[in-house]
């Protein structure tokens, strides 16, 4: 089994959910609260990923990342190397991709603080980072921890993104799922099955994580 | 509590193995050279890296692709210091665009075979006969080889194909590898009858373990001209590979592996 290819990719995951835990939970606790206009469209923005294509996400990214654009060549005149096929572009590629997956279960459980109780806390003068502190995370938390739980899970399968935006360079961008495929063509029958049933023992463990997070939802409101 | 608990250890589990210098200014600095090389060198190659570790101590990494793929990723900065093309033209192209040291060196020349798996309902012959029955007879279903846009020996099947006049035939039947080891794998297991794929690959034990191959007459299409260039960012140990890539002990893995070798000339 080609361990640095999952510690690779534990990497990956954790950074992921480090940096979409204060886009998600900002971000999240927006679009559950916001009475604004744009908020159809923004949610609209953010589910993007969802449904796109991962090689249109990683067409764009790879133009974006890549020596023509202002980014790229930015990040290379400060860095020595191209954000595409590094660890950092992975890094920003998988966030992208998994906004929809960290936030929206965050929104769902913003949504599921009952008005009262935030009014009551504004009544009390607690400041909007108080009532964030002491009220929407205390309340929210199963659902901010299942929106990084879903988001980790996704960021080891992610394929067709980091296959583009990446390439398959060992040690910085060949992750567990692309040892898969590229141990498929190398023959090599037994590593491709070893990496695939761990994914799937993780992924299974992810989605149980998940279900448990939402009954304990559910418990509270229902 | 224990969700909580188990949510962090994931965190961690991701945070702490070794070598965690994800973030780090520059990845491939103190780190082993990156080498792009074309999918049908690949077992070749895996044993050439591993006797040049065991005798110089130095790492080599390697992403095999098609050398069309590669040559994409070289031109996007992608961070290898050394490129084995499967087609020259390839190695030209960076050349020109002042990517590379030189105009590298041609270390090794390809040849395509037809693999059939073991129990295909098609033969393996160097004349393409029985493909040419089995495709009247309705005998084939699907017929593996590289893509010929970015893949050499994709080209290289199109053009035996072709001059053949299996060509047209064949098109309703044809998938199409990524690049030659893809190309291989579809050839060698699933709905294939067979595929045209590298002399190099269907040697392999691997490969050969999975069916039948026969080497195709090099007259069938144009020489597969395999070249090699260290890239402008290439280092020492890159260059340590590139010196001992010409070296007999690595000529000798090469020719087991089918390929023919090229005179001392660049």
């Amino acid at each position: 089994m080609d361990r640095s290819a999952l510690a690779l990719s534990f990497r990956l995951g954790a950074f992921t959910v480090l940096l979409l835990l204060p886009i998600g939970v900002a971000l999240g606790r927006w679009l559950a609260f916001t009475r604004l206009r744009g908020k159809g469209g923004a949610e609209v923005a953010l589910s993007l990923p969802l449904v796109l294509p991962p090689t249109v996400l990683g067409y764009y990214l790879l133009l974006a990342f890549g020596g023509g654009s202002a980014l790229g060549r930015g990040f290379e005149a400060i860095f020595g190397h191209t954000l595409a096929f590094s660890f950092e572009g992975l890094l920003a590629a998988s966030v992208i991709a998994n906004l929809p997956f960290a936030i929206q279960p965050m929104q769902r459980s913003f949504e599921g603080i009952a008005p009262e109780i935030r009014e009551a806390a504004a009544c009390s003068g607690l400041s909007p980072w108080q009532v964030l502190g002491r009220i929407d995370l205390p309340l929210a938390w199963p659902g901010i921890a299942g929106g990084l739980v879903l988001a980790f899970a996704h960021t080891l399968g992610e394929f067709g993104v980091v296959l583009m935006v990446g390439g398959s360079i060992p040690g910085e961008t060949r992750t567990a799922s692309i040892v898969i495929y590229d141990r498929v063509q190398a023959f090599d029958t037994a590593g491709a099955g070893a990496m695939s049933a761990l994914l799937l023992v993780l992924s299974i463990v992810a989605l149980g994580v998940v279900q448990l997070l939402s009954s304990r939802v559910g418990r509270r409101h229902g | 509590m224990k969700i909580r608990r188990a949510l962090a250890c994931l965190l961690l589990a991701g945070l702490l193995p070794p070598g965690s210098r994800a973030a780090g200014p520059n990845p491939a600095a103190g780190a082993s050279p990156i080498v792009a090389a074309a999918a049908d060198v690949r077992f070749a190659l895996d044993e050439i890296v591993a006797r040049f570790q065991a005798e110089t101590r130095k790492n080599i990494r390697i992403s095999y692709g098609s050398s069309g793929e590669l040559t994409r990723q070289i031109e996007q900065g992608a961070p290898f210091e050394m490129f084995l093309a499967a087609d020259e033209s390839y190695v030209f192209r960076l050349a020109d665009a002042g990517r590379t040291r030189d105009r590298g060196t041609l270390y090794a020349i390809g040849r395509l075979a037809i693999f059939v798996p073991r129990g295909s309902a098609l033969r393996a012959d160097a004349e393409l006969r029985d493909l040419r029955a089995a495709l009247a007879e309705g005998r084939i279903v699907r017929f593996a080889i590289a893509n010929p846009e970015h893949a050499p020996y994709g080209r290289a099947a199109e053009q035996v194909l072709r001059s053949q006049g299996l060509w047209e035939p064949l098109q309703p039947f044809l998938v199409l590898g990524e690049n030659a080891s893809q190309a291989a794998q579809f050839a060698s297991a699933g709905p294939a009858q067979g595929g045209l794929i590298p002399w190099s690959l269907a040697l392999a034990p691997a490969v050969s373990a999975l069916g039948e191959s026969a080497l195709l007459p090099e007259a069938m299409h144009e020489p597969l001209r395999q070249r090699m260039v260290l890239l402008k960012s290439a280092g020492k140990d890159a260059s340590a590979f590139y010196a001992y890539l010409q070296q007999p002990a690595a000529r000798d893995i090469l020719k087991r592996f089918g390929f023919l070798l090229p005179d001392e000339t660049p």
